[in-house]
């Protein structure tokens, strides 16, 4: 199963490489790891979406990480009302024929485009992780030249709703 | 005693609240933390804080090798239940004790560990002995620090401490940079160290107690199995306690023996691969496993399918991470094993109806005994464990090394008290044994040590007789000499159908010259009937002893669980 789970940790040189190389030598199976900073400059926070094969090795996860002196907060936020969003840029080959297609398709998913080349196109998109892929699955057929993604950073929301269900399809 | 090893010279404390030098404030941390030896070995990077050390003339003990420093203070830590402190250079003197760093991380002992390390000006550079232990020990470390200005220095110490001895225990590294060690800053020792993502369990759920009350009451079958959790907390007496009122069989782990009295009517002895048959058939047949301080380790519980298929599993540990890690727990008990076991004490549960359980593992017990055959010309090396036991009327502190002289010091030697058996359980870390007497002995200056040693480990860090030498450290060397790789010759001769690669030493050094190279009192023993009166000999002299005891070069490790079979299969269990 996929989970996503956040954790605070203290700001310490070091605490990327404690946590990265916990992940590897537990083989813990990661999709992606992101972290940066929050109001309190003492403090960051990380959101990793890992790969689990049952609520045992969700649990290890878990517990491993709160075994870590510098990690001040560990969340599965999976199952909770949540805001998950990441960023990705994909250059897509086209031709000058195609740019306006590729502008209608990406219109509906509130992406970018933040650079023009003679044969390609850079996009931005923001978003869950099913919009993104979505958007990418959409733009495959045109080529993918080179594609960047942040991984998944996630927040709880305010008011707790259940988890928003949305799913992007070709027809919006 | 020699009084060498007594000799502690007074150490000055500076007032808190003023300046001082980063070595300067190192070694009033320690004397703040109660540290009387220090373990070690200089370079340097780390010349301030020996110079300091020169000073103040806290105890310092010189071993020959890193290794050795780091090794004597795991079995100081062990046995004294305090944290055993060992202070190296950088670079090459921080990689030498990387084992022993691995090996306390794996075994649970408390260390601090400082290792030197270049100035911060430099670091990042490859600059003469440079060497990136945070890295390095960073997943072999329960955490490190690397002090980056002199004011964070205390509060390093302080939290190093306080992180090494509660919990779970293990071992924490202090990086210090020359510069930092310098340095003056002002010297503060806070007593509370701020750790907000460090906060051990130690009070368990009452509710989970009470769900462990209740399988208790409800088991036909139930067994413990008793790990170095249950020394690390003192909780023998509640262990005790609690086995007495429930009649509960008790099945120790090879570094848990000790924890509950050996020679106890209810004691099966250790478990897993070279268990007894009865620990290992009735944690097979059990319906309640009640795991205290154990972590599950893959040869105590052979193959995961087969382990302990009818159980309800109970596990009581302060490392939440440990439950559930290897085997499904149904009742998880969060929290030191001393407090758990008075709580279940105090609850007092009706115990269960396992008069006929009972019955049962006695059959096994009187059945299927450890066995060795006797009479051969041969000294047969369980024979000789037995007579060490014999002539120290149990109450030696043993220290072994690895392979099978370890398996029989764990199988033959019946500790009825805790902290007297210091062993490399998790790593198996050939070279630990000697050392750790040697730091045993300073926990202890006045008991009787044996190292029982193999003749290939003993040869890994046996420059450290030279400490025997210059202390006249009363510690007596036993090789339980096969003249091979005992423990891997075994596995060649069972599963690689007699191909001896590497592992036989038909040529052998002199171990008695040896000795006396270092003004030590060397025997040789070839014949049985020499045995007792040269352990009488050496363990009523008070002085270091080396004795080469040559025994049965084919004798083999018994009864024995083969790798991937289970419990129920147990092989060599009868002559
Ligand atoms: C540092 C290290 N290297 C290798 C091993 C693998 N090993 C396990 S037991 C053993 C043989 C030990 O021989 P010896 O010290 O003579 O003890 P014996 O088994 O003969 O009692 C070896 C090589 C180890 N445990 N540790």
């Amino acid at each position: 199963m996929r989970r996503t789970i956040t954790a605070t940790v203290n700001n310490t040189t070091g605490v990327m490489n404690r946590i990265t190389g916990l992940f590897a030598r537990r083989h813990f199976n990661i999709e992606s790891i992101t972290v940066g900073m929050t109001e309190n400059p003492e403090v960051s926070r990380m959101t990793f979406v890992v790969n689990v094969s049952d609520q045992r090795g969700l649990d290890q996860v878990i517990k491993q990480l709160n075994k870590q002196v510098d990690v001040l907060k560990v969340r599965d936020i999976t199952d909770e009302a949540i805001v998950a969003r990441e960023l990705a840029m994909i250059k897509v080959m086209t031709g000058s024929g195609q740019r306006g297609e590729i502008s209608d398709l990406i219109a509906p998913f509130r992406a970018t485009v933040i650079d023009v080349g003679r044969e390609s196109v850079t996009i931005q998109v923001t978003g869950d992780t099913p919009k993104v892929e979505a958007l990418i699955d959409l733009l495959r057929p045109y080529g993918i030249k080179e594609m960047a993604r942040t991984g998944v950073t996630a927040f709880q929301r305010a008011t707790k709703k259940s988890n928003d269900q949305t799913r992007y399809s070709i027809i919006n | 005693m020699n009084t060498r090893v007594r000799e502690v010279k007074g150490r000055e404390l500076k007032d808190e609240n003023q300046e001082m030098s980063g070595s300067s404030m190192l070694i009033q941390a320690l004397a703040r933390e109660n540290v009387d030896t220090i373990f070690g070995y200089p370079g340097g990077a780390i010349l301030p804080t020996y110079d300091e050390i020169y000073r103040t003339g806290i105890r310092h003990i010189l071993s020959r090798h890193e290794q050795g420093a780091i090794h004597a203070a795991e079995g100081y830590a062990r046995v004294s239940g305090k944290p055993g402190v060992c202070v190296v250079t950088s670079g090459p003197g921080a990689t030498n004790v990387v084992t022993g760093i691995a090996d306390a991380m794996i075994d649970s002992l408390p260390l601090v560990v400082v290792t030197g390390q270049v100035a911060t000006s430099v670091i990042g550079t490859d600059a003469f002995q440079e060497a990136d232990i945070l890295g390095i020990t960073m997943p072999i470390t329960k955490h490190n620090f690397q002090a980056r200005t002199v004011e964070d220095l205390p509060r390093i110490i302080r939290e190093a401490f306080h992180i090494a001895t509660t919990g779970r225990p293990g071992p924490v590294v202090i990086d210090l940079p020359k510069d930092v060690s310098i340095a003056s800053g002002m010297f503060h020792y806070d007593d509370e160290p701020n750790l907000p993502g460090y906060q051990p369990t130690y009070t368990p759920n009452k509710l989970q107690i009470r769900k462990l009350a209740e399988a208790v009451t409800k088991a036909k079958r139930p067994v413990i199995l008793s790990g170095a959790g249950i020394l690390h907390a003192g909780a023998s007496p509640e262990l005790l306690e609690f086995v007495e009122q429930q009649q509960i069989p008790v099945a120790s782990t090879l570094l848990g023996l000790g924890g509950f009295p050996g020679t106890h009517e209810l004691a099966l002895g250790m478990a897993g691969m070279h268990g007894t048959y009865a620990a290992n058939m009735a944690l097979h047949e059990a319906d309640l496993l009640i795991n205290i301080g154990a972590r599950f380790d893959d040869r105590v519980t052979g193959n995961l399918e087969h382990f302990a298929p009818q159980a309800t599993v109970a596990h009581i540990d302060v490392d939440p991470a440990e439950i559930g890690k290897i085997i499904e727990t149904h009742i998880p008990v969060v929290g030191d094993a001393k407090e758990a076991l008075r709580l279940l004490n105090e609850v007092n549960p009706q115990p269960g109806e396992s008069v006929r359980w009972r019955m049962k593992v006695d059959e096994w017990q009187q059945e299927f005994p450890l066995w060795y055959k006797e009479g051969s010309e041969y000294i047969k090396p369980q024979k000789l464990t037995e007579l060490v036991y014999e002539k120290t009327n149990g109450e030696a502190i043993i220290t072994t090394d690895v392979g099978q002289h370890q398996m029989w010091a764990a199988q033959y030697y019946k500790f009825d008290h805790p902290n007297a058996w210091v062993t490399s359980g998790g790593l198996g870390t050939m070279g630990f044994g000697f050392p750790a007497a040697i730091g045993a002995q300073f926990a202890e200056p006045d008991r009787q040590v044996v190292a029982i040693l193999g003749d290939a480990g003993f040869q890994m860090t046996m420059q450290e007789l030279s400490i025997l030498q210059e202390l006249n450290l009363p510690v007596k060397v036993l090789l339980v000499n096969n003249a091979s790789l005992g423990m891997v010759r075994q596995w060649q001769q069972l599963f690689y159908e007699e191909r001896y690669s590497n592992s036989l030493f038909p040529i052998q050094p002199d171990f008695v010259k040896m000795a006396e190279a270092y003004d030590i009192k060397g025997y040789k023993i070839t014949d049985e009937n020499e045995v007792a009166g040269v352990l009488e000999e050496a363990f009523n002299y008070n002085g270091p002893v080396v004795i080469d005891c040559r025994v049965h070069e084919e004798e083999n490790v018994y009864p024995m669980i083969a790798p991937g079979q289970g419990h129920h299969q147990m092989e060599g269990v009868k002559p």
